[in-house]
């Protein structure tokens, strides 16, 4: 398809302007149109404006209006970064409560039970499925990776879990004895930098 | 504190989608409905209502920031005042919340609470997308967020520590479902069997389409009064209106993520001793902490100490089967644990209706017997309202004039409850509702 380039709006390069800032020329007011947005199907409209046509127009169709919903966030990780730097140097990394010493398997810097600061520590990288579903749909961004196996994985001597996916297991053979399954992390070569950047397995 | 009485409801249809009005027109559908039965016109409600509360979930779905908005002035309600309230799927419970507060504090003498959303302006998936972004997006959301999986993992952990089954699942999905089928205003009216729900498209292991609500379009509203605010309204439509009191409320939180909740003691309710929970790992993720907290303090509140004798029905947040069921025993109508036993027993089921099921026991406290969010739907905002008027007319023994029909009167409902819940069970409300005289 061609391409067209739009042209810069008249009114904005030609427009006069009078003195309180209205636009004195009728003609020249009107706003560029594009050919983006909005596709309307069969949009019916009476030849006189009684009420009950009128009404019948209520009836007509969704439409749709085409708003790609991309936004490139500019995201930051704060206090919780350096577990996301240990991701991408296969180090699985907790936190420890200064007061109340809880170990937390999904790191905070802020303590849950008692609202004290928390210290970094490292993790085991073995632990045990604690619970887990395989799901055969999900939202739209994770549709194409169905289905999926996710768990929520425990650790000895962490007061708390980790939410992660498990490869190795056969998404279409979900059994309620996964619950307790040794599973051991593994870690992506290309860190992007994401909670995803490490997975578990089954430790055979 | 003053006393705060749900003087009225009103609810919209609720479908998968409804073209034929925006939000602010589904709204007005609801208040008509609720002006309708009090019997008075818009230009008198104005002068009535001191302000409103707007409930509604989320901006993704609606592609409009300051919605609420456009509900007041559709309405004809500016200038009057109004705030909005969004708690996740609390939101609606949270909102009426508000509104007694309102109330309570002397602030206002008539409050509209106003809820809904309209969920049909994208696909399901992109709908499941923007409902997960209420999951943790640095730590949750990208392994993989879906809020069924979420659940589906809870009840997996309830499975594993209690016996729980899939088929004690789909007695609440056959309940809900067959309940609906008497409810006009609700999305799916179906009468199934274990089996169907177990056959139907697995979502989430073990949760089936069948076991999850569906997204709907949908508003509802609740109108809201002290003493004295009941009174001008009792003037003005000419009518004795019954009165139903909110007696209690209570709301609890937990942490966002359901991975961060580690195992402490029960927060035990006055029917429970700590021995019955002696070797109990809690929460964890199969019990919702919120729902306890929520249920301690309205049960204080309204002075109830044995709920399930006490409580004559539940309007509950059945976002999903497996929910219903881990609400029972946060709500102390069962101990934890026997949730699943509880769900198959007939205890929660509605007397008038036929599910096609062998039940052990008779009828004690039905829950849902609108049909809940299954049945009925879940447009997010307005659902912890259309508990509020389903509640409201039970209360008021006026099913049979709403519905057309009278299988879901509970008889001689005197004290009802509406529970909302939110994300893992992130925020929980539960209020107490009861006819005086």
């Amino acid at each position: 398809m061609e391409t067209k380039k739009i042209k810069k709006s008249k009114t904005e390069t030609n427009g006069k302007m009078s003195m309180n800032g209205i636009r004195t020329s009728q003609e020249k007011t009107v706003i560029s149109e594009t050919d983006e947005g909005t596709v309307l199907f069969n949009v019916p409209f009476p030849k006189e404006l009684d009420e009950r046509r009128l009404k019948d127009l209520e009836n007509y169709g969704p439409i749709i209006i085409k708003q790609p919903y991309h936004i490139n966030y500019i995201h930051s990780y704060g206090q919780d970064s350096p577990f996301f730097a240990g991701l991408a140097n296969k180090k699985l990394l907790g936190t420890e409560c200064e007061e109340c010493h809880t170990k937390f398997a999904t790191p905070r810097l802020s303590c849950t039970e008692c609202g004290s600061k928390c210290k970094w520590i490292e993790m085991p990288q073995k632990g045990k499925i604690h619970t887990f579903t395989i799901c055969y749909f999900g939202s739209e961004a994770f549709l194409k990776e169905t289905p999926f196996a996710l768990a929520l994985i425990e650790f000895p001597g962490f007061d708390t879990c980790f939410l992660t996916r498990i490869v190795g297991v056969d998404p279409n053979e979900p059994d309620l004895d996964w619950v307790g399954m040794n599973v051991k992390a593994k870690f992506v070569r290309n860190s992007k930098f994401s909670p995803t950047d490490v997975y578990f397995v089954p430790e055979l | 504190m003053r006393s705060v009485y749900v003087v009225a409801g009103g609810i919209s249809k609720f479908a998968k989608a409804r073209p034929d009005k925006t939000f602010p027109a589904i709204v007005k559908e609801s208040y008509e409905l609720l002006l309708e039965d009090l019997g008075i016109e818009p230009r008198q409600a104005y002068e009535l209502i001191d302000g409103t509360v707007a409930s509604y979930f989320s901006d993704h779905f609606l592609r409009q920031l300051k919605g609420a908005t456009m509900v007041q002035d559709y309405l004809g309600l500016c200038p009057k005042p109004s705030h909005r309230v969004e708690g996740g799927g609390a939101t609606g419970g949270l909102s009426f919340q508000e509104g007694w507060k309102s109330i309570a504090s002397g602030n206002m003498d008539v409050c509209l609470v106003f809820g809904f959303e309209t969920m049909s302006h994208v696909n399901t998936w992109k709908g499941n997308e923007f409902i997960a972004l209420a999951s943790d997006v640095s730590f949750d959301y990208p392994v993989g967020g879906f809020y069924t999986g979420y659940y589906a993992m809870m009840v997996v952990r309830h499975m594993q520590e209690f016996g729980t089954t899939p088929e004690q699942l789909a007695h609440v999905s056959v309940k809900n479902h067959a309940n609906a089928f008497y409810n006009p205003y609700a999305q799916k009216r179906e009468k199934l069997s274990i089996k169907d729900v177990r056959n139907s498209p697995m979502v989430a292991w073990p949760l089936t389409r069948r076991d999850v609500c569906v997204m709907s379009d949908g508003a509802a509203c609740v109108l809201l009064a002290s003493e004295a605010g009941l009174k001008k309204i009792e003037k003005v439509s000419g009518k004795s209106l019954p009165k139903v009191k909110v007696t209690g409320i209570g709301r609890g939180t937990d942490a966002m993520r359901m991975a961060d909740r580690p195992h402490k003691k029960v927060i035990l309710l006055p029917h429970e001793k700590e021995s019955d929970y002696k070797d109990l790992k809690y929460p964890g993720v199969h019990s919702f902490r919120a729902g306890r907290m929520a249920s301690k303090q309205a049960y204080e509140m309204a002075k109830i100490t044995n709920p399930l004798k006490e409580i004559d029905f539940i309007e509950l947040h059945d976002a999903y089967t497996s929910s219903e069921i881990q609400t029972y025993e946060d709500m102390g109508l069962c101990k934890y644990g026997e949730g699943g036993n509880f769900a198959e027993s007939g205890a929660t089921f509605m007397p008038a209706v036929d599910y096609g099921l062998k039940l052990k026991q008779k009828p004690v406290c039905p829950v849902n017997p609108s049909g809940g969010l299954i049945a009925c739907g879940h447009p997010v905002g307005a659902t912890g309202l259309m508990q509020g008027v389903f509640a409201l007319w039970q209360l008021q023994n006026s099913i049979k004039k709403h519905f057309k029909d009278d299988t879901l009167q509970v008889k001689n409902a005197k004290r009802g409850i509406i529970h909302s819940h939110a994300g893992t069970g992130t925020y929980v409300t539960v209020s107490v509702l009861e006819r005086e005289g």
